[in-house]
């Protein structure tokens, strides 16, 4: 793969993960807030399946830091979450690319909910964090989010040229 | 690496510059996603027929008609009240300046009650300013930037503010617990005097708030016999989940260090004629 295909997979990846943060922070009514998937690490997971060679740990962690500075968090919240999906992706992406699609949405609650039990944690250095289990919703959500964000992306990679491999 | 980064964000001051200069980069994000809503009030406003219109005209004009009458004796309490602070010798009111401002967006934490408004340093905004809707207490600024800021509401789980009864001037601590329609009052002792309905106003205490903003009404009192305080709730009066412009407070920082004025925004007109 030479630069130019790189640059240009570069281009899209930071593309998608601006659309992922517009997201994350748009304005939901209170009581839905828990209801909202983590775009972001969705994202994350996704990228680190699609191009392992190219989106790692590093990436997650400069995606992390930009999260935490768009939704206004502590500085390195995002970043410590999305550093542990990514590693586990970095991990597993062998097997996840030859899962079912169910059992991929099974994987991505394991994933997101490791990044709710991380920010959970993290959170509770600054301030409240979650007494109950509720912390985990989103990591629901984000499993049933799962195949309608595999479609679209896969959509967005096979119409830009970025090339799986 | 990144928990470095935490612990150094929240235990020391180091990260602040930096956070506040790249916070400038999230405002588009807010702003881009305030277009929606943006473009449905827009549409609500082109696109209104014109008999609801002029219903809202009339419904404004009577309002209007009330307040004004309010107003008339505003004046003469406005100039009672005065007279009565020079009669006791008490320090010179306090002038407060008012800016409107929109909200632009909501933090997306679900634990914290935090909102984004489109005011920042830029235009003279500090923290702890007071934030209130048309009735009453929303927040105060925990952090400014450059073109934005960010108001934790008085019921996120770690606000807590000074109120006092209306009624009698009894002096509690109102404490947010999480929940958007609820406040605690905490340390209230089963003999003080406090009933459902009554109207809690700032205090004053605390020097953030400037004294007499309405706060919340009570909601609930719970006696229990086995605990060493009262258990009273309060719902609060501003529209914390639907206002979308709000005003921020400037109170010069010289007056509000003697706690004492009137507020325009909360006197009532208890016997009638000034």
């Amino acid at each position: 793969m030479n630069i130019e295909t790189q640059t240009h997979n570069y281009t899209v990846v930071v593309l998608s993960f601006v659309v992922a943060m517009c997201l994350s922070v748009y304005p939901l009514p209170d009581s839905w807030q828990w209801f909202r998937p983590e775009f972001v690490a969705l994202l994350v997971i996704y990228w680190v399946t699609a191009l392992p060679h190219q989106v790692g740990i590093l990436t997650a962690f400069i995606v992390g830091l930009a999260q935490d500075i768009v939704e206004l968090s502590v500085i390195g919240l995002h970043a410590l979450c999305l550093v542990a999906v990514a590693y586990f992706c970095v991990l597993s992406y062998q097997r996840i690319r030859s899962y079912a699609l169910w059992q991929q949405s099974l994987w991505v609650f394991v994933l997101t909910g490791i990044h709710q039990v991380f920010w959970n944690w993290a959170q509770s250095f600054s301030g409240p964090n979650s007494d109950s289990l509720m912390f985990l919703t989103p990591a629901l959500v984000s499993a049933v989010m799962w195949p309608v964000i595999l479609i679209v992306m896969e959509w967005v990679r096979i119409r830009t040229h970025v090339r799986q491999y | 690496m990144a928990l470095v980064l935490i612990l150094l964000g929240n235990y020391t001051s180091v990260l602040d510059p930096i956070r506040s200069k790249l916070g400038v980069v999230s405002t588009p994000f807010y702003w881009v996603t305030n277009i929606p809503s943006r473009v449905s009030d827009w549409a609500s406003e082109r696109f209104a027929s014109k008999a609801k219109v002029l219903e809202e005209n009339a419904k404004l004009r009577e309002e209007l008609l009330i307040h004004k009458r309010r107003l008339q004796q505003m004046a003469s309490i406005y100039a009672e009240n005065i007279h009565l602070q020079q009669l006791m010798n008490s320090s010179e009111t306090l002038k407060e300046r008012v800016a409107v401002t929109e909200l632009t967006g909501v933090s997306p934490d679900p634990l914290a009650h935090v909102v984004i408004i489109d005011k920042g340093s830029n235009h003279g905004v500090y923290v702890g300013q007071p934030l209130v809707d048309a009735d009453g207490l929303m927040g105060q600024v925990i952090e400014v930037l450059p073109f934005s800021s960010r108001v934790m509401l008085i019921t996120d789980s770690s606000h807590a503010l000074s109120v006092q009864v209306n009624r009698n001037g009894v002096r509690t601590i109102a404490e947010g617990v999480g929940d958007l329609y609820t406040l605690e009052l905490r340390y209230v002792s089963s003999t003080v005097d406090i009933e459902e309905g009554d109207l809690l106003e700032t205090s004053g205490l605390g020097q953030r708030f400037p004294r007499g903003y309405p706060v919340a009404v009570v909601d609930s009192i719970v006696h229990d016999p086995g605990k060493p305080f009262v258990r009273v709730t309060a719902r609060p009066l501003a529209q914390l989940d639907r206002s979308r412009h709000a005003l921020l407070v400037f109170v010069d920082s010289a007056a509000s260090a003697t706690p004492s004025g009137v507020e325009a925004a909360s006197v009532e007109s208890p016997k009638g004629e000034g």
